[in-house]
């Protein structure tokens, strides 16, 4: 796809800049139906965020979207795959993060970085059960207050705990 | 009965007859729009089909200002204390109408944030099918109540105050 968006310079640039930056928190850099998806450690991830952010003009996150790998991670995987959607805008270039998370590891919260973070870990801890440590406010956003669980995992049942239908 | 008023006409009837008659025709819905649903109650509600007509127009924004609660909707597990207490706020005597398969049975949703039947929480007294209902079907769900109404005994209650018919 000669359009496809990692084709574009100023993503190609930022990736660059990215890996000179942090050789050692930079693990992967992935291209999927021409999307370019950066696979970080747990430990950078707030470090790249900032940088990103006021070096390289990243000036939104527009969405964090979490995975969970529920059958690799029975074979020794991480359970959980987040994904941070950051934007600059008006450019309108978009580059994705990746971290991985194991079912009891707590991530460092993007909040401090981006305000926008607060709602999108407030889902991802009502849906998963991830946690943010920095969080200002880490409640349910969905579920009522007394929900048990979290429904989006997928060891969760499909009809609810009540039986459903 | 005196002179003067025996030469005036008058009818008799029933109590019980008298006043479900004044109840069935002046219907005060409580609309509560939760889904797509309370786009066919509002179409119904309007000038083309026209509830007016069966003295129902008059749709309230307080629950304590009416009788009828149409459940117009798909009723998430969070909202059902709400739709609980909108309930307990209407004055007897009132009834339930649950519009569309959502509000009947949890409709296409059997998971974990839907209810699966506002009968689980408030005593509905007709259900509507469709997805949603036509305002046709719910004019019909409408009458069927009325219908219902004129079926009741509201005196009983007056005489025996354990006879409540609602939770």
């Amino acid at each position: 796809m000669p359009d496809a968006a990692s084709d574009r310079f100023e993503i190609r640039q930022a990736v660059d800049q990215l890996s000179a930056r942090f050789p050692g928190e930079v693990l992967a850099v992935a291209v999927e139906k021409g999307e370019t998806a950066v696979h970080l450690g747990k430990k950078g991830l707030i470090l790249v965020l900032r940088f990103l952010k006021e070096e390289l003009g990243f000036n939104a996150l527009e969405d964090i979207v979490v995975l969970d790998n529920l059958r690799t991670a029975a074979e020794g995987g991480p359970r959980f795959t987040v994904l941070y959607q950051v934007g600059r805008f008006p450019a309108a270039v978009r580059l994705r993060l990746a971290v991985a998370v194991g079912e009891d590891e707590i991530l460092d919260s993007a909040v401090p970085v981006y305000r926008s973070a607060d709602w999108a870990e407030r889902e991802a801890y009502d849906m998963f059960g991830l946690r943010f440590d920095g969080h200002p406010d880490l409640r349910r956003i969905y579920m009522p207050e007394d929900f048990e669980g979290h429904p989006l995992r997928k060891d969760f049942p499909l009809q609810g705990r009540d039986g459903g239908v | 009965m005196t002179e003067d008023l025996s030469k005036q006409p008058f009818l008799l009837a029933r109590a019980d007859d008298l006043i479900t008659w004044a109840q069935k025709n002046s219907l005060w819905p409580f609309g509560s729009g939760l889904a797509c649903c309370a786009i066919e109650m509002i179409a119904t509600a309007a000038a083309r089909f026209d509830i007016a007509r069966f003295g129902m127009e008059l749709f309230r924004a307080s629950p304590r200002q009416a009788d009828l609660f149409i459940v117009a909707g798909t009723v998430t597990n969070k909202m059902a204390p709400v739709i609980r207490r909108l309930w307990d706020q209407m004055p007897d005597p009132k009834w339930a109408l649950a519009m569309g398969n959502c509000a009947i049975g949890g409709g296409p949703f059997p998971t974990y944030s839907v209810l699966q039947g506002v009968d689980k929480i408030i005593p509905v007294d007709v259900y509507v099918a469709g997805c949603p209902p036509t305002p046709q079907g719910l004019i019909h769900g409408l009458m069927t109540l009325q219908e219902k109404i004129a079926r009741s005994h509201p005196t009983k209650e007056i005489l025996d105050p354990h006879a409540r018919r609602s939770l």
